[in-house]
């Protein structure tokens, strides 16, 4: 059954195949993309049964022993990832049947999809650093395109940004893949893990370590390296937002995760050290922009940064309480952002405008939208018994366990900013008096979607005993690298 | 010959660099083009420059050479070479869209 561990790369490559060829067939192509979307979930659910029943997959393509060939590995957290992935495709492609125009759909808009949600399911699961580079450039290659379908000026002028700024990212990348190589001679993750564990970890190994978390900070969008994010996720349309919000700096941070909990966990003091500093400077500095700016669409963007950042907060600690608020957090992240970018979007749709001052009184009209923005705000601030609360009182555990004071404070303020921000956009857009010459658009494309997803965090969140056994396990194996290890290499 | 070829790719990454930090779209292209070609040359260093080897260790065989470098190098060409015709079309749509290609005049503001 090892097959089982592909089938989250090939079911979605083969859907973006086949509906390149439907891309004028305007039935066919909705019909397929709901089929292979899915599957896609119930493949998902499966493979995560599978997992947590079975233990880690192992898949070495081309009966090639595992040092030597490309393996695919699906443990608990690969799994749980894509299983996660999936159901936001799904939601997104429902949403798109009547969100996304006709025009954008004949410019292979779905095939894109499903290559983006290829490229991010190979990324979680590969586990070989080259081929975790080349699932890279399949999600951003897709990426490049759906950031730029419908091509008008503002978009295209976010869009070259953020394709050079990713295109010199990736070529840092693949170098360091080249100096790994040549120090270690493997690209193997766990094979890596073993030959830095036999050498210790030398100056050359740490420079690569730091240039990796550079490579891969910019991915995640933290601290230093976040300028490029905010606008270039905020134009183009809001499925598309969702769907970059939602995956793409998720695939940075768990690359972050899988390569510091694997390969580079010797000397780690000033490693982690400095993980709490950026973590906590994204906090801030995310949540600062979000509060700076009146444009709706950039508030949620700004909003993703200090998300990521509480997830490097809890590697960084690197306790088990910790890595479960990580692991969580992730989780809970995917979900929220996706429903708050489809809630901006529903927003942005009925008020004509992303100007927050220039929206007013639309909780008359649309009463739905205006308190499921409330809950979502209250699920991303972490005010129990919402998903968010439980992410974070995990983390706060962790940094209280390692005397880690001031991150902690930091982290309790920024949630506090976060509700503020979101409030911010419940006040000036849903309060205020009735507007009786607006006519009332329809918004029934987004509204099950994002009830979907509220609903999903609201289980995640009572649930949430559950869910820990699982993500307890997770922390376990990486706490425990020779886990990941001994699965891969089998002696 | 690995001393020169490394002097070599990073040559191409200090030019690649200089270019990048320019204004037009064109150079800055071409800084990021130069740049993935001093990475692809770091990649075929770095698994020993030899010629006239088999390329597999088998049993009474000493002296082979690293077929894996080559095989990298070749996904990582194909991908660069992909991205970059890309950016081309992107940057000449983008260019004609905007009535400029400087860089500098395409910084985002809030009212658009």
């Amino acid at each position: 059954m090892t097959n089982l561990a592909v089938i989250p790369i090939i079911l979605p490559l083969a859907a973006g195949v086949i509906l390149a060829f439907l891309h004028n067939r305007t039935k066919a192509r909705e019909w397929v993309a709901h089929l292979f979307a899915v599957l896609l979930v119930l493949f998902n659910i499966y493979l995560n049964w599978y997992v947590v029943t079975n233990g880690t997959i192992v898949l070495e393509t081309g009966e090639w022993k595992a040092p030597y060939g490309i393996v695919i590995v699906a443990d608990s957290l690969s799994a749980i990832l894509v299983g996660i992935t999936s159901i936001i495709t799904l939601v997104l492609v429902y949403t798109s049947r009547t969100q996304i125009t006709d025009k954008m759909k004949q410019n292979y808009f779905y095939s894109f999809v499903f290559f983006l949600i290829t490229g991010v399911s190979g990324a979680f699961l590969t586990g070989d650093l080259f081929n975790l580079f080349v699932f890279f450039e399949v999600l951003l290659m897709a990426s490049y395109a759906l950031i730029v379908v419908g091509a008008d000026k503002v978009q295209l002028r976010e869009s070259i940004k953020y394709m050079l700024i990713n295109m010199f990212s990736s070529v840092i990348f693949v170098t360091l893949v080249a100096f790994l190589y040549a120090v270690v001679g493997t690209v193997n993750m766990a094979q890596i893990a073993v030959r830095v564990q036999e050498v210790r970890q030398t100056g050359v190994l740490t420079t690569i370590a730091v240039l990796l978390f550079f490579v891969f900070a910019t991915k995640a969008a933290l601290f230093p390296l976040y300028y490029w994010m905010p606008k270039s996720y905020s134009v183009p349309s809001p499925i598309v937002s969702a769907l970059f919000g939602a995956l793409l700096t998720k695939v940075g941070i768990y690359s972050i995760l899988r390569v510091f909990s694997v390969i580079f966990i010797y000397d780690t003091d000033i490693v982690h050290q400095a993980f709490i500093w950026i973590a906590g400077l994204s906090m801030l500095f995310g949540v600062i922009g979000a509060l700076s700016t009146n444009n709706v669409k950039l508030i949620i963007a700004y909003n993703i940064i200090p998300s990521i950042g509480f997830i490097l907060m809890g590697i960084g600690l690197f306790t088990h309480d910790s890595l479960n608020g990580s692991v969580y957090y992730l989780v809970h992240d995917m979900m929220i952002k996706t429903a708050l970018f489809l809630l901006v979007g529903a927003i942005c749709y009925v008020a004509g405008t992303s100007d927050l001052k220039k929206m007013n009184g639309l909780i008359h009209t649309y009463p739905l939208l205006g308190w499921m923005l409330f809950i979502a705000a209250f699920v991303l601030a972490g005010i129990p018994p919402f998903s968010g609360f439980i992410g974070k009182i995990m983390l706060l555990q962790g940094a209280f366990e390692k005397g880690e004071i001031a991150i902690a404070i930091i982290a309790l303020l920024t949630s506090l900013l976060i509700l503020y921000s979101i409030m911010r956009i419940f006040i000036h857009a849903f309060w205020g008096t009735k507007d009786e010459t607006v006519i009332k658009k329809p918004i029934k494309g987004y509204l099950p979607s994002i009830a979907i997803l509220l609903t999903g965090s609201i289980i995640l969140g009572l649930g949430a005993e559950l869910l820990l056994p699982t993500i307890d396990a997770i922390s376990t194996d990486l706490l425990n690298p020779e886990h990941y290890i001994d699965s891969v290499i089998k002696e | 010959m690995e001393i020169i070829i490394c002097i070599l790719a990073g040559i191409l990454f200090a030019i690649g660099v200089y270019n990048i930090l320019q204004k037009q779209f064109l150079r800055i292209i071409v800084g990021t083009t130069l740049i993935s070609h001093g990475a692809h040359l770091f990649i075929l260093t770095m698994g020993e420059l030899k010629r006239g080897l088999p390329p597999i260790l088998t049993e009474g065989i000493t002296q082979y050479t690293d077929p894996l470098p080559q095989a990298l190098i070749l996904t990582s060409i194909v991908i660069s070479f992909g991205i970059t015709s890309l950016i081309l079309v992107l940057a000449y749509r983008t260019a004609k869209e905007n009535g400029t290609d400087n860089m500098e005049q395409l910084r985002g503001n809030e009212n658009d």
